[in-house]
């Protein structure tokens, strides 16, 4: 008997924990579920009470419809190049700056690296504006280089990362490249790059899905609707098509589903990525 | 570990003159000695971006905020009258107060959503499945995740109040068409897409709690809770302060939400007008580009304030494992 108590015990709990946890996770799906089914419902099928909810017959036309409102698949293709250009630029001059960091010695790196770390609480909305001021003023208001630059160049984040990867990294190895007279640039490129593939691919992830996201610097740095991501080109939708629920619910599928569909394959190396960057600050 | 090996120190050619000067030191100057040339190269790119956006933005925009000007024309140089206008105007301390309110219910609402589904994962086997149902709305766009909560929570056809009624016999408000409600309202959604990030990190803290103390506890005849305040908690801490600083941070900055979830030109926007809503509003919609400046510049002040104390707090309460 006393020995079956705590077991019986044990296994109440692992009910009421997993219970618990389907709670939360059925408030965490059904948003989704319920966007998607009322993409597929007919306009005055979203407004009949009671509410139904399964769409009959399932109109697919909504999504025809909604794609060719507005310039989708432009946006789309925009999301995607703005985001890796932009991851690409960022891991390649955060690495290097990392490096120089981890690695150098030169007068002021100390004092350099504080002022890096010390811009992390530069709040977006201080230099956004003398950002659109600039860009207005070079005539990259309006281009995506607007967006790409400023991301792709600096990242204090990324440069802190890398840095405390290298440094975790035994530098003897270097050294003797470094002795047998190989440059710093060679050093860096064919040993310290392939050591960094985890963290990398971390931060890499985690710019992908923050500028993906990306809402404030297109809103205001781009004005032509063909050059707009996903997320302004929803949210001026929105404004056009607020009371067309099935419309307005399948441009937002169109914007959310393929992103967790890949989300739900690469899972685990994506919630590692955020949690690394998360956790590693 | 053939690295060693190829360490062994080269051979210096034969100086029948001069002694070789010991080896560690010659080592350290061969291998250093162009650095600093070699760091103008590495840090180029990031310093350009440095100094072209971030730190020159920074010195433009606190000059900005001295200034009046519309986006063209000669720029007006007005000393602190943009402050004094701000701190005598209502919309600025409207603006303030719904910042701290939006605040004050987004920050105790991620870290302890995030605790509890963290602490609930970290004792379930479906560990994966319900790690990546949790993070869903984290790698999904805010705009589009406002898109799909404006009409979750309409009054009168929005699924939410419809279970409220129906299942639960209430009386539910209309969240999205009463000032009150609409900041609660943004406050949630925010709170429902941040919980997964706030629950792996917390879920990675949890990890790293070692079990001998907790077992340590248990043997002590310590009580679940017990074993979770006094020695879960405090081995946590670290944890919770990171997350706490960058809750308040976050929170503090919430815009998407508010400017999708916001009706423009309506009385509603009287409670979700934000700081950072303003800021907007006040350049890009109004083109008073030196008020905007000098709202922003108040917003990092106060950022800067907030994040000091929160430093200056954590020696209280923050246990460092040694």
């Amino acid at each position: 008997m006393a020995a079956t108590r705590p077991r019986a015990g044990r296994v109440t709990r692992s009910v009421a924990v997993n219970t618990l946890l389907a709670v939360g996770a059925l408030v965490m799906l059904v948003p989704f579920v319920w966007m998607v089914l009322s993409s597929l419902k007919g306009f005055s099928e979203v407004f009949a009470y009671p509410p139904k909810w399964l769409p009959h017959p399932a109109q697919w036309g909504n999504y025809v419809e909604a794609w060719q409102a507005v310039p989708f698949g432009r946006a789309y293709f925009n999301s995607v190049y703005l985001a890796l250009v932009i991851v690409a630029m960022q891991l390649l001059t955060c690495a290097m700056a990392a490096y120089a960091f981890a690695r150098l010695r030169f007068r002021g790196n100390n004092v350099l690296f504080l002022l890096f770390l010390a811009t992390m609480m530069v709040p977006g909305q201080l230099t956004i504006i003398p950002v659109f001021l600039i860009m207005s003023k070079i005539g990259l208001y309006d281009s995506h280089w607007s967006i790409i630059l400023p991301h792709g160049l600096f990242s204090a984040f990324g440069v802190f990362l890398l840095r405390q990867f290298i440094r975790g990294i035994p530098v003897e190895l270097e050294d003797a490249a470094l002795i047998d007279g190989a440059g710093r640039w060679r050093v860096f490129w064919s040993i310290v790059m392939p050591l960094l593939r985890a963290p990398l691919a971390a931060l890499g992830v985690f710019t992908f899905v923050s500028q993906w996201n990306n809402f404030y610097g297109p809103l205001i740095l781009l004005s032509s609707p063909e050059k707009f991501t996903v997320p302004v080109l929803i949210a001026q939708f929105k404004g056009e098509y607020i009371t067309n629920l099935p419309l307005l619910m399948a441009a937002a599928s169109l914007a959310v589903v393929p992103v967790l569909i890949i989300f739900v394959v690469a899972q685990r190396h994506i919630i590692n990525g955020m949690t690394l960057t998360g956790a590693g600050k | 570990m053939g690295a060693k090996a190829v360490l062994a120190p080269p051979q210096p050619p034969p100086a029948p003159t001069a002694p070789p000067p010991p080896r560690p030191r010659r080592r350290r100057s061969l291998v250093h000695a162009r650095d600093g040339r070699w760091a103008v190269v590495f840090l180029g790119p990031q310093m350009v971006g440095l100094v072209a956006f971030v730190l020159g933005p920074m010195v433009f925009a606190l000059y900005l905020s001295l200034t009046e000007w519309g986006g063209s024309g000669p720029i007006t140089f007005v000393g602190l009258d943009n402050f004094r206008d701000m701190f005598r105007d209502h919309a600025f301390w409207s603006s303030m107060q719904n910042t701290v309110w939006l605040t004050v219910l987004v920050v105790p609402g991620q870290l302890v959503s995030g605790l509890l589904v963290a602490l609930a994962l970290h004792q379930t086997r479906l560990k994966t499945l319900f790690r990546v149902i949790y993070f869903m709305p984290v790698v999904t766009s805010s705009v589009a995740v406002s898109t799909i909560w404006i009409w979750l929570l309409n009054g009168t056809f929005g699924p939410v109040n419809g279970i409220l009624r129906e299942w639960f016999g209430l009386n539910p408000p209309d969240w999205m068409g009463e000032p009150r409600y609409l900041v609660i309202s943004i406050a949630l959604v925010t709170v429902w897409q941040g919980l997964g990030f706030f629950m792996v990190v917390f879920l990675a803290g949890l990890q790293g709690i070692p079990t001998a103390y907790l077992e340590a506890a248990e043997v002590d005849g310590a009580s679940s809770f017990r074993r979770f305040w006094h020695v879960t908690l405090p081995l946590l801490s670290p944890t919770l302060f990171f997350l706490t600083v960058m809750s308040l941070i976050g929170a503090f900055q919430i815009f998407d939400t508010v400017y999708m979830m916001t009706p423009q030109n309506s009385y509603l926007g009287d409670s979700t007008r934000t700081v950072v809503f303003r800021i907007y509003d006040l350049a890009f919609a109004r083109y008073q580009f030196g008020a905007s400046a000098a709202n922003a510049v108040v917003l990092f002040v106060v950022l800067l304030v907030l994040t000091a104390g929160q430093m200056l707090l954590q020696r209280r309460w923050v246990h460092y494992e040694e």
